[in-house]
């Protein structure tokens, strides 16, 4: 089975973070880097998300699988773009200053690599923090950061639940997937795609059914014992902020400070080198 | 709104565990290279019809960010609260149909289908590409094409396993007045 969240404990200054120290430097960071196209500070975040995987000690086999996904995505993405909108950076920018191709629709301008670069740098502003979050925070200490946070506890407990059952199902979808497959049924390319919808089916209905079962019996057991009686609930997991924590929170509020504020300043979300 | 039970504690929890595991592994092979047909939202229909609009709404939402985490391309925050809103929708506009008494007729079947219809064009037709215009503001036409293709397969693909499984849950469960007293 695979590990899902590729928790990865290491004793490192980021590990020693609390959860919702990371998850709120995380959104932060996400959120400012989703806002602006600002290219210099898209340069300055991945170089700073480097040196915070060097301070980690997550290496870059931990993570390989995950980044071959993420550049795989992101070629695509930026094919679909040019496809769709060959001309897009010119109509940001303003300006054209074509390369080649004169006027035909694909004609390569500067613009519009200046703009895939841009997104580019987006992507790697934002991916090596997100694979930071998951490689250094353990799962069970995520749902009590996120009531720390200010998320309704039961909420938080249901996200809780949720990656408590997630290797539950998997397991019991291989185990009617295999039972399924040895009474003949075939759900590889041999099949016509109808049928193989029909045959995924054949495994949903006894997974869906099982699954509302324990719905049943999950609520009856969390409602023994006492779940939901109370306006708060304590967590087993959950620790105290140190200097450490304010000062990370600190650093990734102010980058997103930074981030907002150069869109007032410039007055426009893109940085722009060709006016 | 009804008090948020236990049972729809719960129900969210396993509702995005299951969201999850049918995004992640359950994906079915396509005649199209590099895609799949995944069938999470069939099984998001289901529960919003089952638990509700607050259920579908959080279920969609924890599952989707959960599978973008996990699958290393970063969170698309716009995408996953598209699915929110999709289990929400689904969740009010099925607030009639009763599953847990046992119904799940002809009539149901089309108010169903006519619902999760509407609610994936609402969904990847509007909240999604527009919430990606205002964050991420890449190209108009290439969000809405991709809204387009990811709505109409999930849209297919609700259609037949949402119904299959609601069709199969309502007749687990005892019809209201199936039972007759004695004389």
């Amino acid at each position: 089975m695979i590990n899902l969240f590729n928790y990865i404990d290491r004793p490192s200054p980021i590990h020693k973070l609390t959860g919702a120290t990371k998850l709120i430097c995380t959104v932060l960071w996400t959120f400012a880097a989703m806002v602006t196209y600002d290219t210099r500070l898209l340069i300055l975040m991945p170089v700073i998300s480097l040196l915070l995987f060097r301070v980690s000690k997550i290496r870059f086999r931990d993570v390989k699988v995950m980044l071959i996904a993420t550049f795989a995505f992101m070629v695509l993405n930026n094919l679909t773009v040019f496809l769709f909108s060959p001309q897009h950076g010119c109509t940001i920018y303003g300006t054209k200053h074509v390369i080649i191709g004169g006027n035909a629709r694909y004609a390569l301008t500067e613009e519009q690599l200046f703009y895939h670069f841009n997104l580019i740098l987006k992507y790697l502003s934002q991916i090596p923090m997100i694979l930071l979050f998951i490689t250094t925070t353990d799962p069970s200490e995520f749902a009590a950061s996120l009531n720390k946070v200010g998320v309704s506890y039961k909420i938080s407990y249901a996200v809780a639940l949720t990656l408590r059952y997630i290797p539950d199902i998997q397991r019991e979808y291989v185990d009617i997937s295999q039972a399924q497959q040895a009474r003949g049924i075939e759900m590889s390319k041999k099949e016509s795609l109808i049928n193989r919808l029909r045959s995924a089916s054949t495994i949903l209905i006894p997974l869906i059914m099982s699954s509302m079962d324990r719905i049943e019996v999950i609520s009856n057991a969390m409602e023994l014992r006492g779940f939901g009686k109370n306006k708060k609930r304590t967590w087993y997991v959950a620790r105290r902020f140190v200097k450490w924590d304010y000062i990370a929170m600190a650093g990734c509020a102010l980058l997103f400070l930074v981030s907002i504020a150069g869109i007032f300043i410039s007055g426009s979300r893109f940085y722009n080198p060709f006016v | 709104m009804k008090k948020f039970s236990v049972k729809t504690v719960v129900a969210i929890a396993v509702g995005a565990a299951l969201f999850f595991v049918c995004g992640r592994f359950i994906a079915i092979p396509s005649p199209v290279p590099n895609t799949s047909i995944t069938i999470q939202y069939g099984v998001l229909a289901f529960v919003a019809v089952l638990f509700g609009p607050v259920a579908g709404l959080l279920a969609g939402f924890i599952g989707h960010a959960l599978v973008d985490f996990a699958a290393g391309w970063g969170v698309w925050w716009s995408w996953v609260i598209a699915s929110g809103v999709f289990g929400l929708l689904m969740g009010i506009a099925t607030k009639k149909i009763d599953l847990e008494g046992g119904e799940f007729g002809k009539a149901e079947i089309i108010r169903f289908n006519v619902s999760q219809l509407v609610c994936h064009i609402i969904c990847w037709g509007l909240v999604a590409p527009v919430l990606d215009i205002l964050i991420y503001q890449e190209p108009v036409e290439k969000l809405f094409a991709q809204g387009l293709v990811s709505g109409i397969s999930n849209a297919v693909t609700t259609a037949i396993i949402g119904t299959l499984l609601c069709i199969a849950y309502a007749k687990a469960k005892p019809k209201a007045g199936s039972l007759k007293k004695e004389d």
